[in-house]
């Protein structure tokens, strides 16, 4: 058995920067931390009673030093604040990923309770198992059937809400091939626990031939089948006919909601 | 007649079965204990009728200390499950694990802390500003009894059956609705808020005019002691936020009662307003428990030093800051629903910058022991347990609100541990260092500081064990609220030491209950005879403890003993909440006859008690 | 303690009531305001409300607000004859406005408008039904003070309670004004 520290184990293009950016910010926010965490156990030993040191019971403040600590605090919080405001954009899961490689577009549907992934293009569809080319701009359309969930592959880069009738978007890039860990992280109901897939970024050729064998083995989708209850499901394809079958969804429930 | 109440709603699970038993035996032991020593009426017209402050306040203590125990019990089976049961057979269903941690979010944060909160403002404030009561003594007897019902709401379904809500404790919709949620569990989470809420937006308002119009003559703003200070921001927090929760409640209720279609997916109903709606409460929320512990760690740390405090202008003008800010935050709760890059941005520059002001505080508290004379007395150690602790989870918060980090620690046990440290090292330090601090005034005696100490080193150990893994487990990538996970992850390592964490927590839990009764036993030989044993300054030390009912014989600042009216007790507020327990629970199970009942009896309480002119009885000090 | 005192006390007590009240008030015009473009296929506020109706309930909840005012008037001249007749014409009034209301209610019920039909209906019958039960509490209220004004006279005691049903009043002749701007003329524009 051993430990992933997931979000130090980056694998992608976004959350290799979200890494980087989480080990900024802690060493920034240390700055101001450490010194109040000594100054506290400095004081409280220096100053206890029965050692009997200098004794000021009148002082009741001091500008300049308020001042300082104040232009100090702000200081810290300007450049935290300057990085959290550059990388809201540069980061941002609605903004795709520039690369030579062409991106590939893949439908997220959270149904109750696992995940169905659509590839418009290749007319397949997985449950509970996503497999995608490395090195190469994914476009995630997210909705949901079910229950408001939140998509997320730690290694690979953040998360986003699958909400009904509505449409959220990310982006992500693996920089490497593997079998990443991705599941729900917002309560969804009893088969929640059970929102959990592979995310399988592999060479181009081994994503064109599981695609192929999907295209070749696979059971047509049933969608009212597949959207009923059911907790724990195992990886599975199907074959999609229907080739608006993500908008229909997303337009069962009205008007859509496009987030902006 | 009964709507959905059914005998097969009735309670048939084991626990709940049990949880009847023993309220049943208890009820009845109690019950036996009051008649053989005839004390059916003292309970009735001292207690439970009474309009004192100072004993409604210790009635919040107690009822938030048994809602305390209830939380802790389902904290215990929640860690139980992840540490030990997981991947076994014996563990809890999946539904009933979700129940117990959303009733373990609404019991801790609204019954425990604001419980406990309200129970030491009602005593302490009244006292600390020279007054001989608050604004309007009914209306806090109201708030305490509103209070009450919705806790007992949050029990009920363990003696009538249904379930709880299992939809998390902000019950976001689609969840929550009828279409994901059709049972009772939902309104019951509902209704207990609701209640309860309405006796907190009352009280909020009753605390709030008594500390703006009934200081003592001479005592001004800029004179008021930290805990007021902060006591004040608090309550312009639930005046303010509070009416938010009100109607975000009602228009949930009326999607799931009459099919209007507020947060519904379906016909143009918008889920993420309400998102938007409780977190605009639910943000400013947390705040209101935390504000008033950094009055009390203030005060604390300028007795225990012999100092007056440090900066305190700075530490007003920051309280009102943190305050005001609080209040324009309320997205950073979701970054990840697909908002703009500048609206995440400016929610989350926002959110850092409440930690200047919070710096601040925490500097001018920690600049005040320089050239002191410290000594440790108990609450001291639970304001240098609160530095220890606040620091990271200060630390934690702020990384959480960058917008791009969020994204990946959003809903994660890194999270979890963040407001845990928030919760429990702030808040709740804090109310245990106001209880022991001002534990001697409230009951006449001193408690024994030996224990005290021991429960103090337990808690921030446990403190430390329990939410460390928790920090490390959620840069693991480990979400919050799994009732199984995969094993082959590794994590059941780290709740095991978690979970051993919530032991040692325990045991100093376990060691403040031996601290009450050690020091019931021996509170003749422990009095407290001068009335200030920390040598403290401040109003509520020149009265003598416990103080007399009218707190006072001469309000400070006046120099003549006169003769003045004092509240008599009134059974009304009792019957008030009884009736608004009825509405709700007619709403709960459809029982529109009860709600109809509840209405009306409640109107005509209010209006009783409104046109009652002798609701005062006249004290002359000889 | 005197009774100016507690008059004082009761009277910000009151006024921070009505700030919370508004806020909540607040929650609901700001649903109205997201909701009400959601109709869901189904009819919108042009087709739905008519205005000179709503125009004439309006003018009746302003005079009722000047009417309480006269009364007012006639409690600090300490006529308790005129005051008890001018609660009496706003309660009249008051009573009127509801019974429009309420027939405005029915009517788009009985038109498939209810609040089941869409998210915009929803809002807009819980800010307005909001408001009438208000108007039906101030009614109430106001019932039970021409009693006791009949019974026991324009005491201080009274008086005080008088301010602020009188308060609590125009507060509800503001709220409308802001509803009947936002969902009756806005609906027009």
């Amino acid at each position: 058995m051993k430990l992933n520290f997931e979000l130090f184990n980056p694998k992608g293009f976004i959350s290799e920067q979200q890494t980087d950016l989480i080990i900024t910010v802690v060493a920034l926010l240390l700055i101001a931390v450490i010194p109040a965490l000594v100054l506290t156990f400095t004081f409280a030993w220096k100053y206890r009673a029965s050692k009997q040191s200098k004794f000021t019971p009148n002082v009741s403040g001091n500008t300049k030093l308020q001042l300082g600590w104040l232009g100090f605090l702000i200081l810290i919080i300007i450049s935290v604040g300057t990085l959290a405001f550059k990388n809201s954009h540069a980061l941002d899961p609605r903004k795709p990923i520039q690369s030579e490689k062409q991106a590939i577009t893949i439908q997220v549907v959270a149904l109750e309770w696992k995940w169905l992934f659509i590839y418009p293009n290749s007319s397949i569809a997985s449950v509970n198992f996503l497999q995608f080319p490395e090195d190469t701009p994914i476009n995630l359309e997210i909705t949901a059937d079910a229950p408001m969930n939140s998509f997320l592959i730690p290694q690979l880069g953040g998360q986003m809400y699958a909400m009904n009738g509505m449409k959220t978007s990310l982006h992500i890039m693996a920089n490497e091939v593997g079998d990443y860990r991705g599941f729900s992280s917002n309560i969804s109901g009893e088969g929640f626990s059970g929102m959990k897939f592979t995310a399988r970024a592999s060479s181009d050729r081994d994503f064109n031939a599981w695609v192929e064998t999907a295209r070749i083995s696979s059971g047509s989708l049933n969608y009212n089948e597949l959207a009923k209850p059911s907790k724990n499901n195992l990886p599975t394809t199907y074959l999609v006919a229907q080739t608006d079958l993500f908008d229909s969804i997303v337009m069962k429930y009205g008007e859509p909601i496009h987030v902006r | 007649m009964f709507g959905r109440l059914s005998l097969e709603a009735l309670p048939h699970e084991w626990y709940t079965l049990g949880a009847v038993v023993s309220l049943g035996l208890g009820g009845l032991v109690a019950a036996i204990f009051l008649s053989k020593k005839k004390l059916w009426g003292w309970l009735w017209n001292e207690w439970l009728t009474s309009t004192d402050p100072k004993k409604i306040g210790i009635m919040y203590i107690i009822v938030a200390l048994l809602m305390l125990f209830r939380g802790f019990l389902d904290a215990a089976m929640l860690w139980f499950q992840q540490a030990v049961l997981n991947g076994t057979s014996y563990g809890l269903s999946a539904d009933h694990f979700q129940e117990i941690f959303t009733a373990h979010g609404v019991i801790m944060v609204i019954f425990v802390t604001m419980g406990l909160m309200f129970g030491l403002m009602n005593y302490i404030i009244p006292l600390q500003i020279g007054a001989r009561d608050v604004a309007f003594p009914f209306i806090n007897s109201l708030s305490f009894w509103l209070y009450v019902a919705g806790a007992i709401f949050l029990n009920l379904f363990f003696v009538l059956g249904g379930d709880f809500s299992s939809a998390g404790w902000l019950a976001y919709p689609p969840l929550s609705g009828l279409e994901y949620s059709p049972g009772v569990g939902v309104d019951y989470w509902i209704w207990s808020l609701q209640i309860s809420g309405l006796g907190t937006l009352l009280g909020g308002i009753n605390i709030l005019v008594t500390i703006l119009k009934m200081r003592a003559p001479g005592m001004t703003l800029m004179k008021m002691p930290m805990f007021t200070w902060a006591t004040l921001c608090s309550m312009v927090l639930i005046v303010s936020t509070f009416p938010l929760l009100t109607a975000t409640l009602v228009l949930l209720s009326l999607d799931r009662l009459i099919g209007t279609h507020f947060f519904t997916s379906t016909m143009g109903g918008n889920p993420m307003m309400y998102v938007n709606l409780i977190w605009m409460w639910g943000h400013p929320e947390v705040y209101i428990i935390m504000i008033p512990s950094f009055g009390i760690f203030a005060q604390v740390v300028s007795t225990f030093s012999r100092k007056k405090l440090f900066g305190y202008s700075w530490t007003v003008a920051s309280l009102i800051a943190v305050t005001l800010l609080s209040m324009l935050v309320w997205l950073h709760h979701f970054f990840t629903m697909g908002a703009g890059a500048n609206v995440n941005a400016f929610f989350g520059i926002m959110t850092m910058i409440i930690a200047i002001p919070t710096g601040i505080i925490v500097f001018n508290s920690i600049m005040t022991m320089y050239q002191g004379r410290i000594t440790f007395g108990t609450p001291m150690l639970w304001f240098l347990g609160f530095v220890s602790t606040f620091s990271f989870g200060g630390m934690a918060g702020v990384m959480l609100s960058v917008p791009a980090i969020d994204f990946q620690v959003h809903n994660s046990l890194f999270l979890v541990a963040h407001f845990h440290t928030m919760a429990i090292g702030g808040a709740l330090f804090g109310i245990f260092a106001g209880f022991s601090f001002w534990f001697s005034k409230i009951t006449g005696f001193k408690l024994n500081e030996k224990i005290g100490k021991a429960a103090f080193w337990c808690w921030i150990v446990g403190f430390f064990v329990s939410f460390v893994p928790l920090y490390v487990l959620g840069f693991m990538g480990a979400t919050r609220r799994l009732d199984q996970y995969d094993p082959s992850t590794g994590w059941q390592s780290l709740f095991i030491i978690s979970f051993v964490g919530l032991l040692i927590i325990a045991t100093g839990a376990f060691l403040q209950v031996l601290q009450l009764i050690h020091g019931f036993l021996k509170r003749n030989e422990n009095k407290d005879l001068t009335g200030n044993p920390w040598e403290a300054e401040g109003l509520e030390w020149s009265t003598s403890s416990p103080p007399p009912d009218y707190n006072f014989a001469v309000i400070p600042g006046t120099n003549k003993i006169e003769e003045f009216h004092m509240p008599k007790n009134t059974p009304i507020g009792i019957y008030v909440s009884g009736f608004v327990f009825l509405v709700g629970f007619g709403a709960v199970w459809h029982i529109y006859w009860l709600t109809a009942l509840g209405i009306i009896g409640a109107i005509i309480c209010v209006i009783i008690r409104a046109l009652d002119e002798d609701t005062e009885y006249k004290v002359i000090l000889k | 303690m005197s009774h100016t005192e507690t008059h004082e006390r009761s009277l910000l007590g009151f006024w921070i009531y009505l700030m919370t009240d508004l806020l909540s008030f607040g929650v609901l015009f700001a649903t109205y305001a997201v909701l009400s473009p959601n109709t869901a296929g189904g009819p919108n506020a042009k087709e739905l409300f008519s205005l000179p109706f709503v125009l004439i309930e309006t003018l009746i909840l302003l005079t009722s607000s000047f009417t309480v005012g006269l009364a007012m008037l006639a409690v600090f001249k300490q006529a308790k004859q005129q005051a008890l007749i001018w609660f009496g014409v706003t309660f009249l009034l008051g009573l009127t406005f509801l019974g429009m209301e309420l027939y405005e209610f029915n009517n788009l019920i009985a038109e498939g408008a209810s609040w089941e039909r869409s998210a915009f209906l929803s809002s807009f019958f819980t800010l307005v039904g909001t408001h009438g039960l208000h108007i039906s509490v101030g009614l109430l209220w106001m019932a039970v003070s021409m009693v006791m004004i009949w019974k026991r006279g324009l005491t201080p005691f009274i008086n005080s309670k008088l301010t602020r049903l009188a308060l609590f009043w125009h507060f509800l002749d503001i709220v409308w004004i802001f509803i009947f701007t936002i969902v009756y003329l806005l609906s027009y524009v």
